[in-house]
């Protein structure tokens, strides 16, 4: 494992692995935008209409007398029918009521069906030639010639070059379409050129992943990303940087045993930084918000409970009732003790400053800060305290 | 004529009807909650499931697989919901995390068990057999008549009858709330209605639909039935009980053209072999969406 | 009388008696987020009168209406209609939603969307008889739309649309009618419309609750206001609550000043 990880393998490995890191980077990147622009899953169309191009372009080289696994020409014909299927997809979208999602759905089981239907009459052609175009469907790396090897590592590399290139006019795009325009991107060709990213990608990931999940790489390290930050730029580099770690860590790792295939590897991989994203991000992560969820609930009851208590009205909820008491603020039987006396006229105090904060002209505008749980004290100084104070003297509670 | 039509030609196609019309039905209900692609999604992980119910029992066989193909759907409905909820990722992004996440591990569990002695493959659970479903028992249309001849068929075909019969029954019963939590999920809950609860049973039934038909015709065709006969019945009626009979006679119509097409097809232009059924039917429910797409009198909003 | 007088004040536990309030709210509090978006509000709306849900955009209106029929589920507090839970007596509210939160072009006509509001009584396989069609015609009347019956519901216009769902409210014969902003985007025939069949509802000892935005014709149109922004601003009668004071409270310097020149 450790000589996977460094590159001490086979010649072929290594371009192959250096090839799926370009390629998970550049997937990554290109990733992020597609999400960013709410548009993850029709790189699930793209991939998957590559498929009847990719046996087209099988049928017309051996038609010409060729080899039909040349993988150039493999990949140029899955790019036309891949640009194919993203035509159906818009052409749907424009031209009738139907959603983008069954546009996207339609187009990939059709293009699919077709594709499967040109490999059985690839199958039935030529039996003793076989194509071993299934290996498209899940990606193989296994025997792989060494022309393929650099096409991958060459392709990998041009693609994360061109992603590199047109990053900022894709953020401005996908964080502000309207503002894009206003400072003179041509937002609808900015958008084109994503696509024809997001199809190179697919193109020249099949042979490694295969069409049915090189979806995963384009996908997940951005949704992963999303996790950590609000920072649309950030959400780009970090999926980059999560897509580069799978293509790398997946590449390397299966190429250490036969039975370990690279584009499932890669895709796990993914997914586990996916996972740990999910859970653990500061913010936005699962584990965070519920905590936050569970804290904001038991201010909101306990501050609640005070109000109650200093209004002189019952305590209903069960909640509220534990938080009161547990803080030793109310007796079993409901009355307050002094300590939740205290606090329940702090608590009112607070609201009544709230309420004359509005109507003081040169404060007013800081009542959006008044969700109920912040402590005036945090947004005025103790001086606007004073003043409000001196409102609420005369006539009491407003 | 007759005897070899009925033999190997009518259970397949009769299989393929069952199979189309059971995905449609759900269908039209997740196109117009904006969720085809759950369909997708669903197909996708019947492979895992049917592996992880292979490595448990050791052997190839219906029931199992069936249920591990359930579960597989159950846990990915679960997670994507999950994923949705609690990570506020949107829909589209959460289904393809999840279902291409579990698509991998089925493959690679594929690879690293020992299955090299059995019927076991990716292209299986994706293209189906449906042109192995023949009738031995048949000696013409007058089998049809004949309950010992008739016991021979398939059980493919009983399977898929049933589903359908659920579905349908489930969609009948249920016709109401489906429709109104559907159409105004607002009003549906102010109405006492559990709509989250809905939303999981047209996902499970699509779920159902899926599993069963998976065996029989391959994940391929039921991606395609789930979205375009209903699609392309959306755009022929403004009627949504309209659109349910379209999408029925389109499910019917992709399969037997698209059967017949795949069969005798090829023997038209001269080829020798047949071609996929399960690719043919998928390529025919598009054909039909392309041509609603272009003349249907409903097409635009 | 108010539920705050109600209450005595030696902190001993009294449950108020809200059984003449077809809808109360005690200490209701929503978040989405990290935030409460509607704090500790108590809401009591009267019987038989209209009652208008003010405030500034953002300010929770629309919450605190879907936190009022269990659509969202609220942080803390409770909800009463008639004294009793909310599940106890569906049959009895009527709910209009904001028009904007529908896919209009969902394939079914406006009869059948009228239709929907009998769903309590007809139940998952009751048949729909020649009474329940003349109801849904009788509704469609009421506001106008007898002669769209059979439209799609998308080939609408806004106001037309509006009216379709007032009739599917009319149609579930309730007690209490709660509106989203029924007066969003519609035009001025609608607007008539609409108010005409809400006073005639509330004449008949009904009662209308509505999110409104529209701070000039609040005097035209309702008995009582209930003001919010993100807490309870101030309740009451048009003339003892929506005095200019309690605007500005609400809306703060976000409001001009010929407006509230105007309502107070």
């Amino acid at each position: 494992m450790f000589e996977a990880l460094t590159l001490q393998l086979g010649y072929n490995a290594v371009l192959v692995t250096l090839g799926s890191t370009a390629l998970g980077v550049a997937a990554g990147a290109v990733g992020a935008f597609l999400y960013l622009r709410k548009r993850a899953l029709v790189s699930d169309a793209i991939s998957h209409a590559t498929l009847p191009g990719l046996a087209l372009a099988f049928l017309v080289m051996v038609g010409f007398g060729g080899d039909g696994r040349f993988l150039p020409g493999l990949m140029l014909g899955s790019a036309l029918s891949a640009w194919a299927g993203l035509y159906a997809v818009s052409w749907i979208t424009r031209k009738t009521r139907l959603p983008e999602d069954a546009a996207i759905g339609a187009v990939l089981s059709v293009f699919f069906g077709f594709g499967i239907v040109l490999l059985t009459v690839i199958q039935t052609m030529q039996s003793g030639r076989q194509a071993g175009l299934e290996g498209f469907l899940l990606g193989s790396t296994a025997g792989m010639l060494r022309s393929d090897a650099l096409v991958i590592a060459a392709g990998g590399a041009i693609v994360l070059g061109a992603t590199i290139l047109l990053r900022r006019p894709m953020l401005m795009t996908a964080f502000d379409e309207g503002y894009a325009q206003v400072q003179g991107l041509n937002t609808a060709r900015i958008d084109m050129a994503l696509m024809v990213l997001v199809l190179a990608v697919t193109v020249v990931g099949l042979k490694i992943v295969g069409l049915i999940l090189i979806v995963a790489m384009l996908i997940i390290p951005a949704v992963a990303a999303r996790f950590w930050t609000e920072n649309a730029s950030r959400v780009a580099q970090l999926a980059a940087l999560f897509g580069g770690m799978s293509g790398y860590i997946g590449a390397a790792l299966s190429a250490t045993a036969p039975d370990l295939p690279t584009g499932p590897i890669i895709v796990l991989v993914s997914f586990t930084l996916f996972a740990l994203s999910l859970l653990l991000a500061p913010s936005r992560g699962v584990l965070a918000s519920a905590l936050r969820h569970r804290q904001l609930q038991h201010e909101v009851h306990l501050r609640q409970g005070l109000l109650a208590l200093a209004h002189g009205q019952p305590v209903y909820e069960s909640l509220t009732q534990r938080m009161l008491r547990s803080r030793g603020l109310m007796r079993a039987d409901g009355v307050p003790t002094d300590k939740g006396r205290n606090a329940a006229a702090q608590a009112l105090l607070d609201e009544n400053r709230w309420q004359a904060l509005r109507r003081i002209e040169t404060l007013s505008s800081l009542a959006v800060r008044d969700d109920g749980l912040t402590r005036i004290g945090d947004v005025l100084t103790p001086d606007q305290v004073k003043l409000l104070d001196a409102r609420l003297s005369p006539q009491g509670a407003a | 004529m007759g005897y070899e039509f009925v033999a190997l030609s009518l259970p397949p196609i009769v299989i393929g009807m069952l199979a189309a019309m059971a995905c449609a039905l759900p269908g039209n209900f997740l196109l117009l909650r904006r969720q085809s692609l759950i369909g997708d999604a669903i197909s996708h992980v019947v492979l895992p499931g049917i592996v992880v119910a292979f490595l448990i029992t050791g052997v190839i066989s219906t029931i199992p697989m069936m249920f591990g193909a359930a579960a597989a759907a159950l846990v990915a409905v679960v997670l994507i919901e999950a994923i949705r909820r609690l990570g506020k990722v949107e829909p589209g992004a959460a289904m393809g995390v999840v279902f291409t996440a579990m698509f991998a591990g089925g493959v690679l569990l594929l690879e690293q068990s020992d299955t090299s002695g059995v019927h076991l493959d990716v292209e299986h659970a994706l293209y189906g057999n449906l042109e192995s479903l023949i009738w031995l028992d048949a000696v013409g249309w007058s089998s049809l008549a004949d309950p010992a001849a008739l016991s021979g068929l398939p059980p493919e075909l009983l399977r898929m009858a049933l589903a359908l019969l659920v579905v349908a029954g489930l969609t009948w019963l249920f016709w109401r709330p489906l429709k109104l939590s559907t159409f105004d999920e607002g009003f549906a809950r102010s109405v006492g209605l559990p709509t989250g609860l809905i939303g999981l049973g047209i996902v499970v039934m699509a779920a159902l639909a899926a599993v069963a038909a998976f065996d029989a015709v391959g994940s391929i065709i039921v991606i395609a039935m789930f979205i375009c006969p209903p699609a392309a019945a959306r755009l022929m009626t403004n009627r949504l009980e309209s659109q349910i009979g379209w999408s029925m006679v389109f499910a019917c119509l992709s399969a037997i053209i698209g059967y017949v097409l795949a069969g005798y097809g090829p023997m038209w232009i001269g080829a020798a072999a047949s071609v996929s059924a399960a690719g043919m039917i998928a390529t025919v429910s598009g054909l039909i969406l392309a041509i609603t797409a272009l003349f249907a009198p409903h097409r635009r909003a | 009388m108010t539920a705050v007088e109600l209450a005595t004040d030696n902190g001993q536990m009294v449950s108020e008696n809200l059984t003449g309030s077809p809808l109360a709210l005690r200490g209701v509090t929503v978040s989405y987020g990290s935030e409460p978006v509607v704090f500790s509000v108590d809401m009591t709306i009267e019987a038989g009168t209209m009652t208008a849900i003010i405030g500034p955009n953002g300010a929770g209106k629309s919450t605190l209406l879907k936190a009022a029929l269990g659509i969202i589920k609220p942080l803390a507090g409770r909800v009463t209609t008639w004294g009793g839970s909310l599940d106890s007596q569906r049959a009895r509210i009527a709910y209009v939603p904001q028009r904007a939160s529908i896919d209009w072009d969902f394939p079914t006509q406006v009869r059948d969307v009228v239709m929907m509001g009998l769903f309590r009584e007809l139940g998952l396989l009751r048949r729909v008889r020649a009474k329940h069609h003349a109801k849904v015609m009788e509704c469609l009347t009421r506001v106008g739309m007898q002669d769209f019956a059979d439209r799609q519901i998308g080939q609408l216009s806004g106001g037309q649309q509006q009216r379709v769902f007032l009739a599917r409210a009319l149609a579930q014969e309730a007690d209490l009618y709660l509106l989203d902003e029924p007066f969003a985007g519609v035009d001025a025939a609608t607007e008539a419309a609409i108010i005409t069949v809400l006073k005639e509802l509330r004449n008949e000892g009904k009662t209308v609750v509505a999110v409104h935005h529209d701070l000039s014709t609040v005097e035209d149109y309702f008995d009582r206001v209930f003001l919010i922004n993100r807490r309870r601003m101030g309740e009451g009668s048009v003339e003892a609550a929506f005095t200019q004071d309690a605007l500005h409270a609400t809306y703060g310097g976000r409001l001009g000043d010929g407006l509230i020149a105007r309502a107070g």
